[in-house]
């Protein structure tokens, strides 16, 4: 917990300098809030799933961007996850996310580098008939690969692809604005790539669904639930889905916040790893 | 299982009653209520550089008066809406997506200074947001 806050409140200053020199770089011609938050691996989404909304507040004749520092921390492990990104006229979004998974019981460090596109290939999130359209890919490296190969996986790296559906109902149940995503996501990675790619019991992409639902209680606070499943491609140990309760505020178009608690099951035979999420985003 | 039940829970426990039998007009404060918005509306319109220069020939007194009629008929109050149709008296303004979301927030704004609940302000736009195509790139 000390830790956490820690290494949070050092970078709390350069997501700030961002969000204060924000303004002055781009207008988002975009709603608030419709850019979602940076997820896990950089692209725009909820904590744990990509979602079809590409990131920053980007229309169609601008660019946007930004910039966050993510951390959850469960029993036995800690995820630290810095992730930029950039959006071009709301069509292209691509991202960059370095992870750290921290062992902190066993000791040592997992670490996973995502490169990721996301691309709009039509629809929109509030307005006319069709739902946003997004299609994803990711190339995920591993950059430590010693444990992940010891334990079984195949590679040291791979490419997830992935379709991801996203609506928002402007007045939905209790005349709230509603979002709901889904997304299938084509996949081998162990711990989403921080245990490597592929392994002895299973070594090609499966179709694995994720989802999310959120309701904006006021335009700048959403309250929402994600679960992924996961593959399990290490006999070692069983994989678990995944799961979040998530609040995110916006106080304005340059800043937003996210808090979370996680329930990420067993990790490498470790059961009960649940704890919280903190995320710290910078939009321009 | 136990984020979606959590979920499920707060929302049950957090989201207020929906106002049975009130519509939307006398919400917003029927007529004179529905006036004052559009008028403030208006104004942060026109303080606004993002969307101002659109209405810089434009006979304000009519647009104040068209809007107000067409919102009050639109959230069931008594008028008559009698101004131009919505692609008629917008097309060859160029008005682009980010504009319209622009004057979203220039409503939204206005709606605040009002204290419209939010539960109203969600309806209000899920009754504007259709009219999307007949504004935007004509
Ligand atoms: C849902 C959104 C909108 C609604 C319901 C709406 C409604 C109206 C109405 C009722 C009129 C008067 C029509 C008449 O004179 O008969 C009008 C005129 C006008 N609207 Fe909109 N409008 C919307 C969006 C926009 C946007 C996004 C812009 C530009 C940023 C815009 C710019 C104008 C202008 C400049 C006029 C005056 C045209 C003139 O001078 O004759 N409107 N609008």
């Amino acid at each position: 917990m000390k830790t956490r806050m820690k290494i949070l409140a050092s970078l709390l200053p350069v997501v700030l300098s961002c969000a204060l020199v924000a303004p002055v770089s781009a207008e988002g011609g975009r709603l608030l809030a419709t850019g979602g938050v940076t997820m896990i691996e950089g692209a725009a989404g909820g904590g744990l799933v990509p979602w079809a909304v590409l990131s920053s507040y980007a229309e169609e004749d601008e660019w946007g961007g930004t910039v966050a520092v993510s951390q959850a921390d469960v029993n036995d492990f800690r995820l630290s996850v810095m992730g930029v990104s950039v959006n071009y006229r709301n069509r292209l979004e691509l991202s960059f996310a370095k992870q750290t998974f921290n062992l902190t019981t066993i000791g040592g460090d997992l670490t996973q580098n995502i490169l990721g596109a996301k691309y709009r290939l039509g629809g929109d999130i509030l307005y006319g008939q069709m739902p946003q359209i997004s299609l994803g890919l990711q190339y995920k490296e591993n950059t430590r690969f010693g444990l992940p190969q010891a334990v079984g996986a195949q590679r040291d790296s791979d490419i997830d692809a992935y379709l991801a559906v996203s609506r928002a109902w402007l007045a939905g149940p209790f005349d709230r604005t509603w979002l709901v995503n889904g997304t299938v996501r084509a996949t081998r990675a162990n711990e989403t790539g921080l245990l490597g790619f592929g392994g002895d019991l299973n070594d090609s992409h499966e179709l694995l669904a994720e989802v999310a639902v959120g309701v904006f209680l006021h335009r700048s606070l959403a309250l929402g639930v994600e679960y992924k499943q996961k593959p399990s491609n290490l006999g070692f140990a069983e994989e678990s889905d995944w799961s979040s309760l998530f609040m995110a505020w916006f106080p304005s178009k340059s800043v937003a916040i996210t808090g979370a608690y996680v329930d990420l099951g067993e990790i490498a035979g470790l059961a009960g790893q649940e704890g919280f999420y903190l995320s710290l985003q910078a939009s321009f | 299982m136990k984020c979606f039940s959590a979920f499920v829970v707060c929302i049950l426990l957090i989201m207020p009653n929906v106002a049975v039998g009130q519509t939307l007009y006398d919400e917003l404060g029927q007529k004179q209520g529905i006036e004052n918005i559009v008028e403030e509306l208006l104004f942060n319109i026109a303080d606004d550089r993002r969307i101002r220069h659109h209405f810089a020939e434009s006979d304000l007194t009519r647009v104040h008066q068209m809007l107000s009629e067409q919102i009050c008929e639109l959230t069931g109050g008594p008028c008559v809406y009698s101004g131009d149709d919505m692609v008629t008296s917008h097309t060859g303004m160029g008005v682009t997506r980010a504009d319209f979301n622009a004057l979203v927030e220039c409503l939204q704004l206005a709606l605040d200074t009002f204290e419209i609940p939010v539960g109203a302000q969600n309806r209000l736009l899920a009754l504007l947001a259709p009219m999307h195509h007949e504004i935007v790139g004509l």
